[in-house]
């Protein structure tokens, strides 16, 4: 199954400067989709979850239009063509 | 020797470096590092200088950040420099301390860490690894945080002695390894936490920093939260050296780099009155190890209700020696003549959080 990543900017040269990534997995989860991430960009997915696979808690994933923690958090499902938002929450001062 | 000091100015939104050469002034620059929130610092001069920075970032976490050109380029590998093994059910919150090691260990770097952790390099802070010992010490379930967090904020490599090291946390106090960090032993007699029926346990200090002298590496000065100690018995047991201080609170605590006798503190009032005393910005600076103490004060202002954070007071290795603080308010002040005279760095900067200095 294939699924497309969009990283915003601040991000985007932890992945060799791409701003959409497609990424095919075997575990249709948001967690599968960063496993997949983390073996093909080690330095991005450090940003998004911590050594303990916990998502970070100032960033958000919108699978389609929902953000996963209305979901399932990092067991969200995805499908074929989700497309996943990676949007940095609105934080600090 | 070179002119050149470099001064670290770590805040609560980015880097910032100061330079000066000879007798020239400050030149300040940055942000390096922007909107990073810099509790650590280090310049290792063992071999060529390499600064080492604890980088958290709110929205993607923490990092280590080094730099091998006087920070005009920074460098981070791709995958995490610390990070707690699988099987710990821990991850990182935040680097609190980059300690770089033993003098014949030019490889070595030490950093500590929240949730409380030793972790050790062997690349120069390039990558880490946990210090299994201290991570599972029976004490550690009784550890509890402060106020910032539940952190190993203070690591004291032994100058010489590759075996023996001395950590502190909050609230955790101080510990010791003589066998290369494989077992720890809590190290706190005469060390008060008032805030526990119990008064003098044997562990659950709330130490702020313990500084030590590499030319005398069995003494020890220590800032408690309320109380200020001496160790001379490379820190079995704890003396007040309190008597003649406006206050004995506050945060950090700094030996002189040429005189182990001398040591640097900036009292706050009390706990719950976290100014310094009557809102008069003052260094005090013992020269006998803690046995009389002066208030500093020429060329700082007379009203300031900032503070100075744990690891925002330094002294550079030049001689004569250079003496630094930054504030919370962030101003960084440098003092000269061993702290007798003092001038303003920077201004108007984020909270200072960290500062370290050397000659490069």
């Amino acid at each position: 199954m294939r699924v497309t990543v969009l990283l915003p900017r601040l991000l985007r040269e932890h992945a060799d400067g791409a701003q959409r990534l497609e990424i095919e997995v075997q575990d249709a989860t948001l967690g599968g989709v960063l496993d997949v991430l983390g073996r093909r960009h080690p330095g991005l997915e450090r940003r998004l979850r911590d050594e303990s696979r916990a998502l970070r808690r100032y960033v958000n994933f919108y699978l389609d239009d929902a953000e996963c923690r209305s979901l399932d958090g990092a067991a969200s499902r995805v499908r074929e063509g989700t497309e996943i938002r990676i949007i940095p929450s609105i934080a600090g001062g | 020797m070179s002119n050149h000091v470099l001064l670290l100015i770590g805040t609560r939104k980015g880097l910032w470096l100061a330079h000066r050469r000879g007798g020239a002034d400050w030149e300040v620059t940055g942000p390096h590092l922007p909107m990073a929130e810099i509790y650590a610092v280090a310049v290792d001069t063992r071999s060529a200088p390499r600064l080492l920075v604890g980088a958290s970032s709110t929205h993607f976490g923490p990092s280590v950040v080094t730099s091998d050109d006087l920070g005009a380029t920074w460098q981070e590998p791709e995958a995490a420099p610390i990070a707690f093994p699988d099987g710990t059910g821990a991850a990182l919150e935040r680097v609190w301390q980059l300690a770089p090691g033993p003098v014949d260990q030019p490889d070595v770097v030490y950093a500590g860490t929240e949730p409380s952790a030793l972790f050790r390099s062997e690349d120069r802070g390039r990558t880490f690894e946990l210090v299994r010992g201290l991570w599972d010490h029976p004490h550690r379930e009784h550890w509890t945080p402060g106020f910032g967090g539940m952190a190993v904020h203070t690591v004291l490599p032994h100058p010489h002695d590759r075996e023996r090291a001395v950590v502190a946390m909050s609230a955790g106090g101080v510990y010791r390894t003589a066998d290369g960090g494989r077992s720890w032993q809590a190290s706190n007699t005469g060390i008060k936490a008032y805030f526990y029926p119990d008064q003098y346990p044997e562990f659950g200090q709330c130490v702020h920093k313990i500084a030590r002298h590499p030319a005398k590496p069995e003494r020890f000065f220590l800032q408690n939260h309320h109380g200020v100690y001496r160790s001379d018995d490379d820190a079995a047991t704890w003396q007040s050296i309190a008597d003649g201080l406006p206050s004995d609170f506050g945060f950090p605590i700094v030996t002189h780099p040429h005189r182990p006798d001398v040591v640097y503190g900036f009292p706050l009032t009390a706990d719950t009155t976290r100014y310094p005393p009557d809102g008069r910005c003052r260094v005090y600076r013992s020269e006998d190890a803690g046995e009389s103490w002066t208030a500093l004060s020429r060329g700082l202002p007379d009203r300031f209700w900032s503070a100075v954070m744990r690891d925002a007071l330094c002294v550079d290795d030049a001689d004569p020696a250079g003496v630094y603080f930054g504030s919370r308010s962030g101003e960084v002040y440098a003092g000269s003549g061993d702290g007798d005279d003092w001038r303003q760095v920077a201004s108007h900067l984020p909270d200072v959080l960290s500062l370290r200095s050397a000659v490069v």
